[in-house]
């Protein structure tokens, strides 16, 4: 099966190897070294989707990153990748590929009907259109937006393939592999400097892949082979291809992605799909090139106009003719180029000039070649629909304002050339002060905030000769500068022809009574009617016609748009352009996958999970696991049937009865030491610490600087000068800095040292009226009775050979023990705790319960501590010392902190003592008052209580001290609920606190 | 990504460290007597400013040695980074 549009001698890719793909359901094959692009032009196949607004056919344009249509739906080993440019897409064994944008096909479109309404879609459209009534946008508009617009379909499926992440530093990182990226790298890396050289594409040498030059005695294609084998052969240098630079971030950090195995059927194995390098450079040379840009005229956005340079790329690189009746559209030399090299394949093209006989060499040659040239001509419209047919072509005055007859006539591919735009997206983003250059009506780097120079045609420089000489001697200069090396190479000589001037012109007026549309934005549908309306509504930024118009906001950002965007403003202005300036260059230069961005914190590796020493011990018992914080702590339990009520339930009857184990490894632990130990916890508790004696332990509330109430726990003086101090879970390391702050930067006088030994200890808590009986023969040599060990006392002990602090302190308000030993005993301490306490009938609790105990005994916790409640609020103002200064001090004076009414702890009862409320539950006076309902405070915490068989909830309220005993109402939104409550005190449960001391 | 020379520990970049805040504010004196305006002015009141900016950071997942940064607040430029006793 022959392609009709394969030439048979010319190109790269490997023509033994054919390469089987789909397209919209159709086969097809290709060759190794084919993008998805070439192979279907090859093909002949130029229609592959709709355009986002008017639905209008779509076929190729460019040949590489700047395509703004040939997106596909792009299917591979099971997964479907949305956005994938055609042009960039390399051809695997297998490959599938569908249309976007288009339904129920790309031949017949339903959505084209917009191109017959247009009159509905100007500038603007989405703002004007929908906004009224204002009831449709969800059920009416939204939908059919949905619908209609936007390019392909993400998966909902989980992504198996893995991505990485990758952190290096280098003195250079170059961005492009053409001649300027080649020899600035060539000259840095053989001056000892470590490189990276980054391509896009798969191949090396940029355009030196398509032009007819040469660099000392060879070819240009041959002469980057050269360098780039060179290259990847030194140590110091890193060289990549299929890798984009696509954002240029703070302190020369730039962050590149790698399609690593994108162009292979399915991934290799240990292999990812891409991967994403933040790279830390010295400094970066950007020799990111040009990009062709586009001339305006009707309808050209038709299949078959394409860039002249695309033409030539897929002639020269594939092999392959985007027709076989070329028109070559240009305002440069560099249209001849691409006439050129048709001609040598036997195609006989025709140039349409807007110059006025302009003189050179490559002029000469295409002249010489017998090839025929229309000077001041232009393109009035591109005639055909799917594809191109014939042009409407005229003379042009010199002016550029009027046009002659128009003719008629045959061709199957207009390839346009407007000259170049540097590519400067890098060089903007990392802060440079773009400037405009007259002579290539383009902005080129100015004034470097960053370590970055550009060099090249991203420079603005458009021979090679001046690009190779100026390249080699940045990457000298540059690698000299941090290697203080000075091995220079010899610059080679350059064989290349001389281009003449080109001619600003860039947009074909429309003829008398035509209305053919003229495209700026080729992916967002955007004319030079757009544009020109949103100028005539009053738009003048360029920035607020860009979002108006959406005029380079799809997903090519504007690469072939951009300037003739600009043009058109400055021209309606009549300003020049550079007073318009262009809109801001942001990150991502192309579209990035969310995959590469993730890498693999995915799932359960999104972030770190901490397990305590115990966690197989809990797993092995049917544990049920919550997240506290980064740590998975045993929420219940499960026995039998049970569900999380009965659990927990069961559990915390069993610590108020008999005796319960609960693992609180979790709780942040700080060791404090030095002889200003005890001034510093002084400073930084509200109670008195200067004569806590050593074997106690002591609770304390820290504040932060505004009064409110920042952690608590319990410090123990474990001898003179040391001190163990345990926080809450969720704040372990906010404390830690705390201290670190105020010992290093307002008080550096106190010799005091604070280090985190949270994860040097297990710890278990053994709870109720039993737990001394378990303790005794745990540590049978150890005096624990009440005396002996008497509440907020601390022993060290002997654990069967195994060192042990014990701690009686309480959070479940039952006569309870805390033990510690070295994490690597923990395991073995839980199960001589479980094993021993069998006969006084110990049962494991969770969070659950251990939140039930808490809240019925009316403890706070980090739902009352919620950083914004003061001491007073939880109930603490007895913890506050009136003697002395401490953190946080000075604010409790605040007004509002001593209100007479201000809110306090309390315990709420549902009437019918059946009905849980739930926690957030807003309470207030009258359930039917009018919205919005006085708030008097909310419900911090709920559960069952075990004591009285009933629902318990704390809250905090208004004036909650002469609340108790009054009904009111908890209100519910959320759960649509109203329960009617009573206020009464939080201590519910033993409110002397007799149990803990007995 | 900015890129902060800790004092200490040398050039790293900042997903080591956290922000603490503007470093030219200083804690009135323990028991000492401070009006009203003058706590609130400690607790409260922060200029924004755009440019030049002396803060304090720490060098959390390195040595946990607070530091002073001055940076500049418009373009990220690090000027300065000194240990907290040293002035600018
Ligand atoms: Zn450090």
């Amino acid at each position: 099966m022959p392609q009709d549009f394969r030439l048979d001698k010319i190109g790269l890719i490997n023509r033994n190897k054919k390469i089987s793909f789909k397209f919209n359901g159709k086969s097809y094959f290709g060759y190794e070294g084919d993008t998805l692009a070439s192979a279907l032009i090859a093909n002949g196949v130029h229609l592959v989707g709709r355009s986002f607004k008017y639905h209008r056919p779509r076929g190729f344009f460019g040949a590489g990153v700047d395509e703004p249509y040939a997106i596909v739906q792009l299917y591979r080993n099971n997964e479907t990748d949305p956005n994938a440019r055609a042009t960039e897409q390399e051809l695997f064994e297998g490959l599938e590929a569908k249309s976007v944008n288009c339904w129920p096909s790309v031949n017949f479109d339903i959505g084209a009907i917009n191109n017959f309404l247009n009159k509905f879609f100007p500038a603007g459209f989405y703002y004007k259109t929908f906004m009224w009534p204002r009831s449709f946008w969800y059920k009416v508009y939204e939908p059919f937006i949905r619908k209609a617009a936007g390019f392909g379909v993400a998966s909902i499926k989980h992504d198996k393939e893995r991505y990485e992440h990758k952190y290096e530093y280098c003195d250079l990182l170059i961005t492009g592999s053409g001649p300027s990226g080649l020899a600035s790298a060539y000259a840095a890396a053989k001056n000892g400097a470590k490189v990276i050289l980054a391509e896009d594409k798969p191949r090396f040498g940029g355009s030196l892949l398509t032009s007819e030059v040469n660099i000392g005695n060879q070819s240009g294609k041959e002469w980057a082979e050269n360098i780039i084998t060179e290259l990847k052969e030194m140590p110091n240098v890193i060289v990549r291809n299929r890798a984009q630079v696509f954002g240029y971030y703070d302190h020369n950090m730039l962050v590149m992605s790698e399609r690593v195995n994108d162009h292979l059927a399915k991934s290799k194995k240990y292999s990812p799909k891409q991967r994403l390098w933040y790279i830390r450079a010295k400094e970066v040379v950007i020799s990111s090139g040009s990009i062709e840009r586009p001339l305006v005229f009707g309808n050209n956005d038709t299949p078959g106009v394409v860039l002249s340079s695309a033409a030539k790329e897929y002639l020269k690189v594939y092999g392959v003719l985007v027709g076989r009746n070329p028109l070559i559209f240009t305002n440069n030399d560099s249209g001849y180029e691409t006439a050129i090299e048709f001609k040598k394949n036997g195609i006989w093209p025709i140039i349409l000039d807007t110059r006025n006989n302009p003189n050179s060499e490559i002029i000469d040659e295409a002249k010489r070649m017998g090839i025929d040239i229309k000077f001041s001509h232009v393109v009035v419209a591109a005639k055909g629909y799917k594809k191109v047919k014939s042009a409407e072509i005229a003379k042009i005055s010199e002016d550029k304002k009027k046009l002659g007859a128009i003719k008629n006539i045959n061709c199957d591919c207009i390839c346009v050339s407007g000259f170049w735009t540097p590519t400067i997206h890098l060089t903007s983003q990392s802060g440079n002060k773009t400037k405009f250059n007259e002579e290539i009506d383009a902005f080129v780097p100015g004034q470097s905030k960053q370590e970055e120079t550009t060099v090249g045609s991203a420079n603005g420089i458009f021979t090679l000769e001046e690009t190779l000489k100026k390249s080699f001697e940045v990457g000298h200069q540059i690698s000299k500068k941090i290697t203080k090396n000075d091995n220079k190479v010899s610059i080679p000589t350059v064989v290349e022809k001389k281009f003449t001037k080109h001619d600003k012109f860039w947009c074909v007026p429309l003829p008398k009574e035509k209305k053919y549309k003229r495209f700026l934005d080729f992916q967002n549908d955007v004319a030079v009617t757009d544009v020109e309306l949103a100028l005539r509504e009053g738009y003048r930024s360029i920035e607020h016609v860009k979002r108006y118009t959406t005029l380079g906001m799809a997903t090519d950002q504007g690469k072939t748009s951009n300037l003739n965007g600009l043009q058109l403003v400055s021209d309606f202005e009549n300003k020049i352009i550079p007073s318009v300036g262009h809109t801001t260059f942001r990150p991502p230069y192309t579209p990035v996958t969310i995959g590469a961005i993730v890498g693999r914190e995915v799932g359960k590796h999104s972030k770190p999970t901490r397990k305590s020493p115990m966690h197989s011990w809990h797993e092995k018992h049917n544990a049920v696991f919550v997240d506290a914080g980064i740590w998975l702590r045993p929420r219940y339990y499960k026995q039998g049937n049970e569900g999380l009520f009965e659990a927990s339930k069961r559990e915390a009857e069993n610590v108020r009865r008999n005796v319960g184990v609960c693992d609180v490894t979790t709780l942040g632990k700080i060791d404090i030491k030095g002889p200003d130990a005890a001034e510093f916890l002084n400073r930084v508790y509200t109670n008195a610490w200067l004569k806590l004696p050593v074997g106690k332990a002591r609770y304390g509330v820290m504040l932060r600087e505004d009064g409110i109430v920042m952690d608590d726990g319990t410090t123990t003086r474990i001898s003179e000068n040391h001190y163990h101090m345990t926080t809450t879970t969720a704040q372990a390391a906010n404390v830690l800095s705390h201290l670190e702050y105020y010992l290093q930067i307002v008080w550096p006088e106190l010799n005091v040292n604070v280090v985190s030994t949270t994860e040097q200890w297990a710890g278990a808590a053994i709870a109720g009226p039993k737990s001394r009986n378990v303790l005794q023969k745990l540590f049978p040599d150890i005096d624990i009775s009440n005396e002996g060990l008497p509440f907020m006392g601390y022993v060290e002990g002997n654990l069967f050979g195994v060192y042990a602090r014990i701690f009686r302190i309480s959070f479940s308000g039952e006569l309870a023990y805390e033990v510690n030993v070295e994490s690597d005993n923990g395991n073995f301490m839980w199960e001589k705790i479980i094993d021993i306490g069998k006969e006084f009938l110990i049962q494991p609790y969770g969070t659950e319960a251990l939140s039930t105990l808490r809240i019925e005994m009316g403890h706070v916790a980090g739902s009352e501590l919620d950083g914004r409640t003061i001491p007073y609020d939880n109930g603490l103002q007895g913890l506050v010392s009136k003697k002395k200064d401490f953190i946080g001090k000075r604010s409790l004076n605040r007004s509002a902190f001593t209100a007479e009414d201000r809110q306090k702890v309390v315990g709420v009862v549902p009437l019918d003592k059946k009905t849980s409320i739930p926690e957030g539950s807003h309470l207030v006076k009258d359930a039917n008052a009018k919205l919005p309902n006085p708030k008097l405070g909310h419900v911090s915490a709920s559960c069952w209580s075990v004591e009285y068989n009933n629902p318990f909830s704390l809250a905090i309220l208004r004036d909650g001290k002469n609340m108790i005993g009054q009904k009111l109402f908890a209100l519910s939104p959320l759960k649509n609920k109203t329960i009617p409550v009573e206020i009464v005190s939080s201590h519910y449960v033993d409110p002397k606190g007799e149990r803990v001391r007995s | 990504m900015l890129h902060i020379k800790c004092p200490y520990c040398g050039t790293r970049s900042q997903n080591e460290f956290v922000y603490g805040g503007d470093a030219t504010v200083k804690r009135p004196q323990l028991n000492k007597e401070v009006s009203d305006k003058e706590w609130d002015t400690f607790v409260y009141l922060r200029k924004s400013p755009r440019g030049k900016h002396l803060e304090f950071w720490q060098h959390i997942s390195g040595c946990r040695q607070w530091i002073k940064v001055q940076r500049d607040t418009a373009t990220h430029e690090i000027f300065k980074t000194l240990k907290p006793n040293e002035d600018i």
